[in-house]
């Protein structure tokens, strides 16, 4: 019996969700795509870039994405492609490199301690010239062990010789590797895909896995600029002294070069085979008229343009730049795209131990080049070790930046309150010694209190 | 936007669950975004994970502070965890428990559903941990379904294991209309196999038809004048169907 209802004479909606559609008639009209996990989107879309050797360290920190490309190459969904179980990440690694010398497409991925172990095989991948992709689910460095999401592992490969993509979203992460293919193996320099762990890997959400046919279309077929052979003898990896050394690495600086114009007109030829907006270097987001540009790096990006729109429905005249592209860095694009800004403010998910921010400092030399784009730029590090970085806390960083209010460099959402009970609030109070456990008392102490 | 968060412990199917209604809306037409809160997953620890639905993309990838919808798997949590933190005016409390809706109303409005947004308190710092002063100026009458459902003992009529995700999905489906039966069934069957699938919708189904069959209502929080809790009740939910 329909009874008063509270809902409505308070205005309240009693299910105040969109209605369940009925029938498939709305599905039709609905975007492409399924709804999947962002590993196992980007696994199938790996699978569909063919890669004949898939090297992996099948225990944590591992991602679901290698454990569902062994599956596919069991069932022969990905065939002809050999996948091998190995030690270590090293392993993984140093076998990527032997396959991909031996002429094949090499594929693997990590995160973490993970990459941080074949950070010796990094350099050699890169110095080698092995157009190997890998996907880094971006987490967090211990110690403390932590798990979870930020981009500490993949920026501390910097300088590694590898071109970096990092994605906004499990749209972007699956786009970016056919993309990443083709980019290393035209260029000869090998491709990391970022994605951010957890908040993009396990995520389950409506995503277009590239079709097999645009794949094709994209991506020929690997043709090695070099192969191992024993019945056609060759060097490779042959010591080079202080005679050209210099000028190995000149030469890779320009194959980055090169991969700045690469890159774009790569993801636009994509774009129209699938039909999706492409991810060129970088991006800017209501940037008309921008006085204050917020610059980031993967999955907050979306939290951050909400944000954004709210702002600028309160009249701020903020926008946002999403940097796709970080290795090589987009210095001219990077200018184009902040001309019109009063300050930047970057929003850094990593940060340099006793320096400040790892992306500003470039930032700052590439708007300082003459003639100098006169933005101020400053470092937000955000979202460490998978804190999150809520809609809250960047509106307030917003209005705060509107106002000129925010620091050269600073953390956001610093537990003040926490250090200061656990007798850090002075630098004199700062007793040596671990850190983590002395912080964790007087949190779990703080929580019983309340 | 319509946004949920589960609560539960590992093994409970929590993070499963929030995959299985994004699954559900998604294959009903429009978008949806489930992602768990990763914890470091131990069978029994607290663990909790978001959906979102909407008709437009889903930008944002924060957790859920303010849901619509707040799934409780095991009861147990609601004294130890400010599991209804945030939850709207209008919103909506599914709990795993053989308790009547009326007891576990009351659980639920001392257990903090107040609307915090405008008391200025920075809970930026901690997540999701309780906002400080809930019962600052900002805090908002608010009005609250609270419903229950015996997931646990559906579940294991039908499957024999204790597992109440499938049924608290079918629950969810009637109490809010966010996703139809049918589509909690197609999602149950997308994820599992054979007899598993087949038993798991028959507790989705049994859920359903135990909120559909009870009586809806509206409880109030008039708990900051130290009034009891008023229930009302209301007509049948819109949405419900299948």
């Amino acid at each position: 019996m329909p009874a008063p209802d509270v809902s409505a004479r308070r205005g309240i909606t009693p299910a105040n969700a969109p209605a369940a559609k009925a029938g498939p008639a709305a599905a039709q009209q609905a975007a492409p795509g399924r709804a999947v996990e962002g590993s196992r989107a980007v696994a199938e879309t790996v699978a569909r870039c063919r890669p004949q050797v898939v090297p992996a360290y099948p225990i944590s920190p591992q991602t679901h994405i290698v454990e569902a490309l062994s599956a596919l190459v069991r069932q022969g969904v990905l065939a002809p492609c050999e996948f091998v179980n190995v030690e270590s990440e090293f392993g993984a690694m140093s076998l990527s490199i032997g396959a991909s010398a031996a002429g094949a497409r090499t594929y693997t991925a990590t995160s973490s301690q993970g990459l941080l172990f074949m950070a010796e095989a990094l350099y050699n991948a890169a110095g080698l010239g092995l157009p190997i992709v890998l996907t880094v689910a971006n987490r967090a460095l211990g110690a403390p062990i932590n798990i979870w999401n930020d981009q500490s592992d993949s920026l501390s490969q910097r300088d590694s010789g590898w071109i970096q993509l990092y994605a906004r979203d499990n749209q972007a992460a699956c786009d970016l590797h056919p993309i990443a293919f083709r980019l290393a193996e035209e260029l000869s320099v090998p491709v990391m895909v970022c994605m951010d762990g957890f908040v993009l890997t396990h995520a389950v959400e409506r995503i277009a896995v590239p079709e097999q046919e645009a794949v094709d279309a994209f991506l020929p077929p690997y043709r090695p600029q070099q192969i191992l052979d024993p019945g056609v003898p060759m060097s490779i990896g042959a010591m080079v002294g202080p005679e050209a050394f210099t000028e190995v690495r000149f030469l890779a600086h320009g194959r980055m070069q090169r991969a700045l114009l690469r890159m774009p007109e790569l993801a636009e030829r994509y774009a129209k085979l699938v039909g999706r907006p492409s991810e060129g270097l970088a991006r800017g987001y209501r940037l008309e008229g921008a006085r204050t540009v917020f610059l980031a790096m993967g999955s907050v990006l979306g939290t951050l343009e909400d944000v954004i729109d709210e702002a600028r429905a309160d009249g701020l005249a903020v926008g946002a730049v999403e940097l796709t592209c970080f290795r090589p860095f987009p210095a001219h694009r990077l200018r184009t795209l902040l001309a019109g800004a009063e300050q930047v403010v970057v929003l850094e998910r990593a940060f340099s131990t006793g320096a400040a921010g790892i992306i500003t400092p470039e930032l700052i030399a590439a708007l300082a080049d003459p003639p100098a784009v006169p933005a101020r730029c400053s470092t937000v590090v955000a979202g460490l070790g998978g804190r999150p970085i809520t809609k809250k806390a960047l509106r307030t960083l917003v209005r705060d930046a509107a106002a000129s209010r925010v620091a050269r460099f600073s953390f956001l959402g610093l537990d003040r309150d926490l250090l200061s009970r656990a007798g850090y609030g002075r630098a004199s109070d700062d007793a040596p010694g671990s850190t983590a456990e002395r912080l964790l008392a007087r949190l779990h102490a703080r929580e019983e209190s309340r | 936007m319509y946004q949920i968060r589960l609560h539960g412990r590992g093994g409970q199917g929590v993070v499963t669950a929030a995959e299985l209604i994004a699954w559900a809306a998604i294959a009903d037409g429009r978008y949806a975004l489930a992602f768990p809160s990763f914890g470091s997953e131990r069978t029994g620890a607290p663990v909790e994970a978001y959906c979102r639905i909407d008709e437009q993309p889903i930008r944002s990838r924060e957790p859920v502070t303010e849901p619509d919808l707040v799934i409780v798997l095991d009861a147990t949590l609601l004294r130890q965890r400010f599991v209804f933190d945030g939850l709207k005016p209008g919103g909506t409390a599914l709990i795993n428990t053989t308790a009547p809706d009326d007891a576990a109303a009351a659980t639920v409005l001392t257990n903090g559903s107040g609307h915090t947004e405008a008391n200025g308190t920075d809970v930026t710092n901690t997540g999701l941990t309780r906002p400080a002063a809930r019962d600052a100026a900002g805090m908002t009458l608010c009005a609250v379904r609270v419903r229950t459902v015996p997931a646990t003992e559906f579940a294991r009529q039908r499957t024999g294991r204790p597992l109440p995700n499938a049924a608290m999905l079918g629950a969810a489906a009637a109490a809010t209309g966010i996703v139809p039966l049918a589509a909690v069934r197609d999602a149950i069957a997308a994820r599992f196999s054979g007899r598993v699938a087949e038993a798991n919708a028959e507790a989705a189904a049994d859920a359903f038809e135990h909120i559909r069959r009870a009586g809806d209502r509206f409880y109030e929080d008039d708990a900051r004048d130290g009034a009891e809790s008023a229930a009302y009740s209301t007509p049948e939910v819109p949405g419900a169907r299948s």
